[in-house]
């Protein structure tokens, strides 16, 4: 067994922020251990109101090799976007 | 004797030399992570111990700031515990002082917050937040190495042992805890030893560590009387730079 703690993964959301972003990874023995050191190495500055940390090794990741087939594609489907709609005047700002 | 100013150089000194000692682990920590753990606590001390020597110095009333206080008063001066002016010694030792030392500063601290001294409370509900993520974080640490490996259940054991006869010298009161107690500024610190004891007791349990016997407790530090001999150097060390330039600024 290695010695060295596992790696987590840390996503917190600020005073403003309506979700949680990530903001960088720590290791922790645990995943309560792993949200103290979250609070020690990444709140420092009152940047939270709360903490999400999760195992690296649980996150499954798409393959930089496989940027072609997923996402060229949609490169040229401008159409997708919203921007050809007219918005009425009375929506108001969106 | 200025009892409320007594009172007030114990509550400074010892967040000020548990933060000195706590910052000797900065660039030492056993990992990053708790490496910068250590040093927030050292730093969430030291400014406790700027609000308390702060008023400290007003109430002396002889035209010093909190800065002389921390830096130009001996180690005859001092009214720390003894406890915290011992070496850190090894990571265990250092969290299980920590331990011993928040397991007590939480529910006292809480207790000040209703302090009959405005000045008092307010600096006791600002510290006690700080206090308790210090205790959340110490007992944590305790109860991970004293339920870990054969080896870290040794050094927290051998902490505890060391540190044991230094605990409870927080409760040796004297004329001070009397006279706080009496003007409704602080409650006597042996009103809160059952629920210390309490706390000591479950996390202990919990890391498989065994509270050695006996009530016998070192004292001098808090009354002033006597430290030991590692204070001096603590000093030194802290007091080096404004001592020698006392005319350096930032």
């Amino acid at each position: 067994m290695s010695k060295e703690w596992p790696l987590w993964e840390v996503f917190i959301r600020g005073t403003h922020g309506m979700s949680h972003r990530h903001v960088g990874s720590l290791h922790a023995a645990d995943a309560e251990h792993a949200i103290r050191n979250a609070r020690d190495v990444y709140t420092r500055r009152n940047e939270g109101v709360s903490i999400w940390v999760v195992e690296t090794s649980q996150i499954a990741a798409s393959s930089p090799s496989e940027k072609g087939p997923l996402y060229d594609p949609a490169r040229d489907k401008a159409y997708r976007h919203p921007t050809f709609f007219h918005i009425p005047e009375e929506v108001g700002k969106m | 004797m200025n009892h409320l100013l007594e009172f007030l150089l114990r509550q400074g000194d010892n967040a000020l030399v548990l933060g000195q000692r706590m910052s000797e682990w900065c660039g030492h920590g056993p990992a990053l992570e708790e490496d910068i753990a250590l040093a927030n606590t050292a730093l969430d001390l030291i400014g406790q111990t700027q609000l308390w020597l702060g008023y400290a110095a007003e109430v002396e009333g002889a035209g010093r700031d909190a800065n002389d206080l921390a830096f130009m008063r001996d180690a005859y001066d001092f009214r720390n515990l003894l406890m915290l002016e011992v070496p850190n010694a090894d990571f265990g030792r250092t969290l299980m002082r920590q331990f011993l030392f928040d397991a007590f500063q939480v529910p006292w601290l809480q207790a000040l917050t209703d302090s009959a001294d405005p000045r008092v409370a307010e600096i006791a509900a600002k510290s006690v937040k700080e206090a308790m993520y210090h205790l959340d974080r110490s007992t944590s640490t305790v109860i991970a190495l004293g339920d870990g490996t054969a080896e870290s259940n040794g050094f927290m054991q051998r902490a505890l042992d060391y540190l044991w006869p230094y605990a409870a010298e927080v409760f040796a009161e004297d004329a001070t805890d009397f006279a706080m107690a009496e003007v409704g500024v602080a409650p006597l610190p042996s009103s809160l030893r059952g629920q210390w004891k309490k706390t000591l007791q479950a996390t202990l349990q919990e890391a498989h560590l065994t509270m050695p016997e006996g009530e016998f407790a070192h004292k001098g530090g808090r009354i002033g009387v006597r430290h030991t001999e590692h204070l001096g150097h603590l000093l030194a060390t802290m007091q080096v730079l404004p001592r020698s330039y006392p005319d350096a600024s930032w």
